[in-house]
Formats: C-alpha cells, structure tokens, sequence
C-alpha cells in the first residue's frame, strides 16, 4: 500500500493553479480527494475530469461557508487524514503600496488567507486527531510564501496575512505535535498561476516554476511528515 | 458571542460510588478522575438535520427531523428515518407542534435543494423511512446548504453548526449533539496527558432526545449505529486488564461499548448497531463511570443513568442539583455519577472484591 492510497484529503482553492495540480497529484497517487472553490461551474469541471473527487463549493473566506465545507468534506470522505489550506487571495485586485491600500482590501487578504485556515482547521481538527488516535496520519499544510518572510514593497496585504498564517502555523505545531496532527507552512515559489498574474501581469512566464512542480514537492513534504503506513513496517 | 455549549461557570455535579454528594466546577472534571483512567468520547459531529419544506402533494409545509441511519457508511446517507411535524419551527415546544399531513409510502417532500421520498411509514403518523434522490454528494451538499441544527424552543436563538459540534467533532453522524462532549475543550485534552489518563473515541449516531409525542418518546433511543475504532478497544481492553475505571462521557458511549461488550467484559472493535436499552435491570459490564446532562426523570437518558446509581441515590442527587440551580438541557450543567457498589459490574477478570458486598453495606449506610 502507497502512503496516500486511501489517503484521505481536503484541499481548498482546488480549480486552480497549484491547488488543481495538488488535486491532480493525490488523485492519481491513490488519495480519496474532496476539493473546494467558488465557482460551481468550476467545480464541476474538476471534479468529472477527475472521477472519483468529491467537490464542493464554497468560499473559505466566508465565516458560513465553513461548516457546511467541513460538513461535506467529513461526510463525504468519512473523515480527514490531511487538510491543505491552498486558497490565497491577493487583497487589493493588483499591487500596491501600504499606504494606497484600502482597509476592505486587507481585510480580504486576511479572510481568505488567514481567517479562512484558522477556522477550516477548528472545523476538521476532530477528524484529524481521531485520524491521528487511530494510529493513521493527520497533517495540515498551509501554503505560505517567501513574502511571508520578507518584506517586498506593494505586496503587503498578501504578504501580512501569510507571515500571519506561517506563524499560526507553527503554533499549531507547536501545541498539536502531541496529538499526532502535523503542520506544515510550505512555500512552493513563484508559479505560474492566476494569482502570480494578477500581481505580476509583466513576468516572464518562462522564468516561472510550473504548479505541478511544486504540487510535487508538497505531496513528497506530507508523506515525510506521515507516518510509515502499518503494511510497511517490520 | 459566547457560545452557549460551554459557559465557563458550568456546574458539575459528582456523585461517588458510595452515593456521596460534591458540587465542583465542570472545569475541574478530572480532578476526579483516577490516574489510569480511560476516559471515552463520542467523536460524532452533529449534522443539521432539521430540513424544512413541504409535502409535495398536499403542499403543505413541513419539518423533516433525520432521526436514524443504517450505517455510519458516507454513501448511507441517502436512506433515514425521520421524525415529520405540520407547519411551524422550533419556536414551538414540540409537543404542541401540529402533526404532518397523512404521509403515505411513495410520497414526495420537497426539502429546499433535497427530494425525498417517503419509502415506508414506521408505525406512527410522524416517523417514515426516507430516500433522498441523487449521490450521495449531492445529498451530503443539499444537508449541509439547507439543514439546521435541531433545536428546542428553549434556545430562543437559532443554533448555528459551531454550536453543536463538541471541540473533537469529528465524522458527521450525530442528529443531535452528543452533548456531554460539550465538558472537552483541547486544554482539558491536554491536562487528561499531562496525568496519564488515556483519551479515546468511538463514534456513535446521536439520535433525537424528544420528539414531543408520548407514544414516539417511548419508543426511544431508536436504533443508532456505532463505529469502535481499534485503537480504543485496545486501550480500553488494556485498561481492564489492569483493573482501570473506565469513564463514558455521555450516555451514547454507555450505549455503544455495551452494545459492543463481549461475555468477557471486553470490548469489540468495529461496526455496530445499538439496538438495546439500558435501564435499571441491565448490568453494565464494562463502563464505571459516566458524565452527562442533567436529565429529566422521564427520559430515556435518565434511565440508564439508573444502571449506575440506584433511584434513591438519583433522587438525593436531582433535589441537590434544583436546590443549586443546575441547569437541565444539551447546554445545560453536567453530573459525574460513578457505578455504585450495588450495581456490580460482571466484567470478567475484574477485581471483584473492588465491588464487595461490605462496600454495597456501606453504600447502603451512606444512602
């Protein structure tokens, strides 16, 4: 047995860029996936190109999207082994200077990329831990990004809110190790996505590192943070 | 907003295997607990399962209580059982809700995104078998977009998920909370670690604690399917080898490692139905000590809190606990009751002279 055969695993911002490409990834390799985003349209698409996924619409930056996200998640994969929070929202539509930034647009940033994990992590942090007390696995990968760390002009909606969320998670870490949940901040680099678009419409897409490389080095990060599967010990 | 489920000037009432009589904060839960202790939990996390809509031929308006399921399977979500009441909401006690129009097997309810359709009637006017058209996905999306917790006009305001699930929710199966879960929060969870004292969990299908009707409350607990995951029948099977209490929280863990005991007071792991009822008459062979709600004698809770402490010690405790304002109800206050020394656990392999007959005098003495 695989490590994420049967691996069962929710993964938000799924239609699109690295979060479509984690979809792909643990769908080929065995995972039982459920995926979330916005678009009905969207999730649809993904989920018949992907036979056997589990979509749902919802928007994780909503407060009362929550539950009901958890709710199909949980019931539809009959529990969570790992949840990756991947949904990111630049706040303002492009790049701008702190001071030029509108409140409302920093308050997005923060919903979609920090209120959003913290409370889908509240939400399935049951199932994870009974995953984890059963003796499978339990991780939670949040996707961070190297303006979590540094300080990049005109990027600081986005980049606050992440420097937030990879401190959260290493909280998180910090106080669930015991329980046998994992957290885990990756930065998967600059992609070309959406999102690396909207920030930077001007990049040289060639210089960029393709979603499916970093959808690679993320499952390749939870299955070192996973346990041996019991098949495969002694 | 604070959330109604743990108020942090909680009650918690304990009463010993001797029949003594403490008052304590519910924060301080496991200072009365033994080193060595398991203490069991039901994971369950509660699904709306209140759908409003209407009979599709009568047109009439409608509320659809999801009451049972035949398994924990995800895919088993398309088939339950209901309880159906005429107009209204939970703003209405349930005993003076209207019943449903006449409800004939084949009928359509039309429960905002959901359809189902009434596959048989179970022996009252307001309970049927439903099927739910479509996969299981989209009935696990149409439950989650449009259900409601299930709510008593107690609360005058409406219940959202967050007030229902207990910190360790896990998979989605209970119709109602399994409230007793409600004493957990993370730091207790840590502090149980901190002592030694194993936390586990089964998960159990939490069904409705009322219906408002006589004849249908009678007929409760229905049948509610369980799951003992491996790793909890082993802890726990471990622990009465070792002479160790074990410790339900709520009386649906009492129901599921009972249903799930074997004649050498141990534990199975697996799937299960609980189909029976604990009371006064049954003997409890592998759970010492329960936390719960405080329950109303007429229900079918507070009967099998009558297989851990005899009526007169029940008595003593319900009239400490209205002297001191203990509040009743799912979010109410919560009682410790350890199993008395005159109700004798028939594990095999226990220590039986921890249950002598000297300590059901004595136990006799403290009454």
């Amino acid at each position: 047995m695989g490590t994420f055969d049967d691996l069962r695993v929710l993964v938000t911002g799924g239609t699109a860029g690295l979060g479509l490409a984690v979809v792909r990834a643990l769908a080929a390799r065995g995972a039982r996936v459920a995926f979330v985003a916005r678009k009905p349209e969207g999730v649809e698409r993904v989920a018949r190109d992907l036979a056997g996924t589990h979509g749902i619409v919802g928007d994780v930056a909503r407060k009362d999207d929550i539950y009901p996200i958890a709710l199909q998640a949980l019931g539809e994969l009959g529990g969570l082994d790992v949840l990756i929070n991947n949904a990111s929202d630049l706040g303002p539509a492009s790049l701008r200077l702190l001071a030029d930034t509108d409140c409302e647009d920093l308050e997005r940033a923060l919903a979609a990329n920090l209120l959003g994990p913290f409370r889908l992590t509240k939400a399935v942090l049951g199932a994870l831990s009974a995953s984890a007390r059963e003796g499978h696995r339990a991780v939670v990968v949040n996707v961070s990004s190297d303006a979590a760390v540094n300080a990049y002009p005109a990027w600081g909606a986005y980049s606050t809110s992440k420097a937030a969320l990879r401190h959260m998670t290493a909280i998180w870490n910090a106080e669930l190790e015991v329980d046998g949940v994992r957290f885990l901040s990756i930065d998967p680099g600059d992609m070309d996505t959406a999102l690396h678009a909207q920030a930077v419409p001007d990049a040289d897409r060639s210089t960029l590192k393709q979603p499916e490389d970093a959808a690679r080095e993320i499952l390749e990060a939870i299955a070192t943070a996973l346990p041996v599967p019991q098949e495969q010990r002694s | 907003m604070t959330p109604v489920q743990r108020p942090p000037s909680a009650k918690l009432l304990v009463v010993d295997g001797d029949g003594r009589i403490t008052h304590a904060r519910r924060a301080d839960f496991i200072d009365y607990l033994e080193d060595g202790d398991v203490v069991v939990a039901n994971d369950a996390a509660t699904l709306p399962a209140s759908l409003h809509g209407v009979h599709q031929t009568t047109g009439q308006p409608i509320e659809v209580r999801l009451t049972g399921r035949s398994s924990l399977s995800p895919a088993d979500i398309v088939n339950a059982s209901a309880v159906v009441f005429g107009a209204g909401d939970y703003h209405t006690p349930t005993e003076h809700r209207p019943l449903p129009p006449p409800l004939l097997s084949g009928d359509r309810l039309l429960l905002g995104p959901l359809v189902a359709t009434v596959t048989g009637m179970l022996g009252h006017p307001r309970l049927v078998s439903l099927h739910f058209e479509g996969t299981p996905d989209i009935v696990w999306a149409g439950i989650a977009r449009h259900g409601r917790p299930i709510q008593y006009a107690h609360v005058p305001t409406p219940l959202e998920m967050w007030d229902v699930w207990t910190a360790i929710a896990g998979y989605p199966a209970a119709f109602e909370p399994p409230s007793a879960g409600f004493v957990l929060d993370w730091r207790m969870l840590a502090r149980l670690r901190d002592r030694n004292i194993a936390f586990v969990t089964l998960t159990h299908a939490a069904g409705v604690s009322s219906t408002g009707d006589d004849e249908l409350d009678a007929r409760l607990p229905f049948d509610e399917p369980y799951v003992i995951p491996p790793a909890t029948a082993s802890a726990i099977n471990c622990a009465i080898a070792q002479g160790h209490r074990i410790v339900a929280i709520g009386t649906t863990v009492v129901r599921a490692l009972e249903h799930a005991a074997t004649a050498l007071g141990r534990v199975r792991s697996g799937a299960g139905v609980a189909t029976q009822r604990i009371t006064a008459n049954s003997q409890l062979h592998l759970v010492d000590a329960i936390v719960t709600g405080v329950h109303d004698p007429a229900t079918s809770h507070y009967q099998l809190l009558r297989a851990f402490a005899d009526e007169r010690t029940l008595r003593r405790a319900a009239e400490a606990m209205t002297a001191a304002g203990y509040r009743t109800h799912e979010f109410g206050d919560s009682v410790l009751i350890e199993r008395g020394v005159s109700t004798l656990k028939t594990s095999a392999g226990f220590p039986t002279d921890r249950w002598s007959l000297s300590g059901q005098a004595s136990a006799a003495h403290a009454l």
